[in-house]
């Protein structure tokens, strides 16, 4: 029998079961203890498992995530949660320079299992420096793996995986998904894998190819286009480094035609990458030119109605759909 | 600022090739005057522009393919100032475009040994999909070889893929409708030899122009198989552009327009005729007579071909045939008569008119052939005076 929660109730019954399950592992991070956390995921945690476990920081993400490197190099299993992706610039050197190319540094002696959470994305009016989405940033740099759940099952299910990863794991959320309420497909589901993409909607005529905050909206779009006899198969990427190549190349080489739905603004974007490997990979195969709908290259306003049409919307998505059939928009 | 845009030449036309400019930026143009040429499936066309004025820029370098409605040109109206300060000489750059096709529908055609540039594209701006590749598979069987001459044979198979594709529409929305009627023809035959007998070759009347001359007066009584069926609904033509069938050497047809026959003296019709012939081999027809038939005749009795029960070129709304002339029993006040006769065809769409309208047409058009002489002065309208020379 399903399940139903919300996104955020997902994260924190992955937190509180991990908590549970292995003594190495706590959560750090800016008021994830006594306020609960900024999106609320951690709330009762503290109540639970006490201050050594649960250790809200000062605002220093430089500072807290190297502390939380430190502790995975000690032996620990830290799960630090970076307020937004936003903050995360000031820990790039930590992840980047350290947690990434340790292992490579150390000749394989050392490895770092850290879990690095953080919100990512637009849409709440909370204005530019509130808004971006880096995670294809973090998708460029061998060492790291970077998912992003856009389902409550993968929110329930992809942090134990993450630690038990040997390396560093990052897990993006985007900030609108955690209202989210969904049916778990399998309610005692507690591990998914991390390696793949996955098909959320099967079709024929165009791989509408996505993650994140842009999946339900593609999903939508897909429902629209199903109406008009356009097929979309709608590919939920989850995992932005390594990249599943065989499941897109597989979607594309069926459907022929591809349009990525990303939030991140299209230059030297994951966008940018995921058609450059089908150009690579599926050139032959096909039928019309690839197209991505993405931000528009601004810093993410703050007015409502700016800020929308600044975004991936359901409708830009149709239009892009039908523009590679060749119907008129 | 006027954009000069390529016109549709015939219903079938989807894009052109320009091959040449006639005019430069800064020339002065007139309406009517012909300032480009243009290769259609069919033939090369000479285009008129529409407005009078100074062309400001050519948008469209010789050796493009562009769809219809692409802007050519731009224009300055008469008076209508250049930007401030010196104008700019801007040296257009050479642009070097493709027929769009998909990479998968490039490698469908070469396996299916088709050219998938001579396809016309559906798919996204305008490109050859699979989909377009395969239907145009359906239609012809695959070349295999290489083609001896690329040029001429991509020529063959777009005016064969054009043609099919106008017939195919036709049929599939078009509700055809048939009548046949014979015809006496020699009181008219004996006109003619009388009206010919001292002039020089030039100035000689041949049957195809009084047939024409009579389409277009007939259809003065039935105007429901004069014009077009577009958009779901008849529009009349209140003048005849008739289409004369023109067969190419080498295979294909098209069907330029004399226009406003019923005005024209009937010499004026046959040398129009002649000439329509002469450039439609050639390979210069004007836009203007490609894209406005109101009607289209067929003439298939030099062939020998007794009847020809014709398919009509939309959007027109009838087509006209004529078989051969030939000698033939005919009985008249219980007698048999040995009589040239010639069979008249008509193929209507049903949709705008009624097999009682289209025998009315065919009696009217039997009828004025019996009085050739009418046909030589019906010349007139009431806004125009008569050309024909006293």
């Amino acid at each position: 029998m399903g399940r139903r929660m919300s996104y955020r109730e997902a994260l924190r019954e992955a937190l509180r079961e991990a908590l549970q399950a292995d003594p190495r592992v706590f959560l750090m991070g800016e008021d994830v203890g006594r306020y609960g956390g900024s999106y609320a995921v951690s709330k009762g945690l503290l109540d639970e498992f006490g201050p050594e476990r649960i250790r809200d920081t000062p605002l220093s993400e430089l500072g807290f995530v190297g502390a939380g490197i430190g502790a995975a190099l000690g032996g620990m299993r830290p799960i630090v949660e970076v307020m937004t992706v936003n903050f995360s610039l000031l820990a790039l050197d930590p992840i980047v320079n350290t947690a990434a190319m340790l292992r490579h540094m150390s000749g394989g002696q050392f490895s770092v299992p850290i879990v690095i959470r953080m919100a990512t994305g637009a849409g709440r009016q909370v204005a530019a420096q509130h808004s971006n989405s880096f995670e294809g940033w973090y998708a460029h740099v061998p060492g790291l793996r970077v998912l992003c759940p856009a389902t409550v099952e993968d929110a329930r299910a992809m942090l134990a995986p993450a630690l038990a990863d040997p390396d560093p794991v990052l897990i993006f959320e985007h900030a609108q998904l955690y209202n989210l309420e969904e049916e778990l497909p399998d309610a005692d589901i507690v591990s998914v894998d991390i390696r793949s993409a996955c098909v959320r909607r099967p079709g024929n005529d165009l791989s509408l190819i996505t993650y994140g905050g842009s999946l339900q909206k593609s999903m939508q779009a897909a429902d629209t286009l199903a109406g008009e006899g356009i097929s979309a198969e709608v590919i939920d990427l989850r995992v932005l480094r390594p990249l599943d190549e065989v499941t897109l190349m597989v979607s594309v080489r069926k459907c022929r035609r591809a349009l990525v739905v990303a939030e991140a603004w299209r230059s030297g974007s994951l966008a940018a990458e995921v058609v450059a490997r089908i150009a690579e990979q599926a050139f032959f195969d096909l039928d019309a030119p690839l197209a991505r709908v993405c931000s528009e290259e601004v810093p993410i306003p703050y007015a409502r109605h700016m800020e929308e049409a600044a975004l991936p919307q359901v409708a830009k998505i149709v239009a892009a759909a039908r523009a590679l059939m060749g119907r008129t928009p | 600022m006027i954009d000069f845009k390529l016109p549709s030449l015939g219903a079938d036309m989807d894009e052109g090739t320009l091959l040449s400019w006639h005019v430069q930026p800064g020339d002065r143009v007139k309406r009517g005057q012909v300032v480009a040429v243009v290769d259609t499936s069919k033939a090369a066309v000479d285009v008129e522009i529409w407005n009078d004025g100074v062309v400001a820029e050519l948008k469209v370098a010789p050796g493009e393919k562009v769809p219809v409605g692409t802007v050519l040109a731009t224009l300055r109206e008469v008076g209508e100032m250049t930007e401030s300060g010196p104008a700019r000489q801007t040296q257009p750059s050479p642009v070097i475009t493709r027929h769009p096709v998909s990479p998968l529908a490039r490698k469908r055609a070469r396996e299916l040994g088709i050219d998938p540039d001579a396809v016309s594209g559906t798919g996204a701006q305008g490109s050859v999909t699979l989909a377009d590749v395969e239907a145009a598979a359906q239609v012809r069987p695959a070349v295999t070889g290489k083609p001896a001459e690329p040029a001429a044979v991509d020529r063959q198979k777009e005016m064969r893929r054009a043609i099919a594709a106008a017939m195919s529409r036709s049929k599939r929305e078009i509700p055809h409708y048939y009548l046949s009627e014979t015809i006496p023809m020699a009181l008219a035959l004996a006109w003619l030899q009388e009206r010919n007998k001292d002039l020089p070759i030039t100035e000689r009347i041949l049957p195809a122009a009084l047939l024409i001359k009579a389409v277009a007066l007939a259809l003065q009584r039935t105007p429901q198989l004069n014009g077009f069926f577009r958009d779901g609904a008849f529009q009349p033509s209140s003048t005849v552009h008739a289409g004369v069938a023109i067969s190419l050497r080498g295979g294909g047809l098209v069907a330029p327009a004399i226009h406003a026959v019923e005005t024209l003296p009937l010499m004026e019709v046959m040398s129009t005729l002649g000439d329509l012939v002469r450039r439609a081999r050639a390979g210069s027809l004007r836009s203007s007579e490609m894209s406005d038939p109101t009607i289209t005749i067929t003439n298939l009795g030099d062939q020998g071909a007794e009847a020809v029960f014709g398919v009509i070129y939309p959007p027109q709304v009838a087509l006209v045939g004529f078989g051969s002339m030939a000698l033939r029993p005919w009985v008249n006040s219980g007698k048999l008569h040995a009589l040239p006769l010639l069979t008249a065809t008509l193929a209507a769409d049903h949709r705008v008119s009624d097999g009682h309208q289209g025998a009315l047409f065919l009696v009217e058009l039997r009828d004025l052939l019996q009085k050739p002489q009418t046909l030589a002065q019906a010349c007139t309208t009431p806004e125009e005076p008569c050309r024909n020379p006293p």
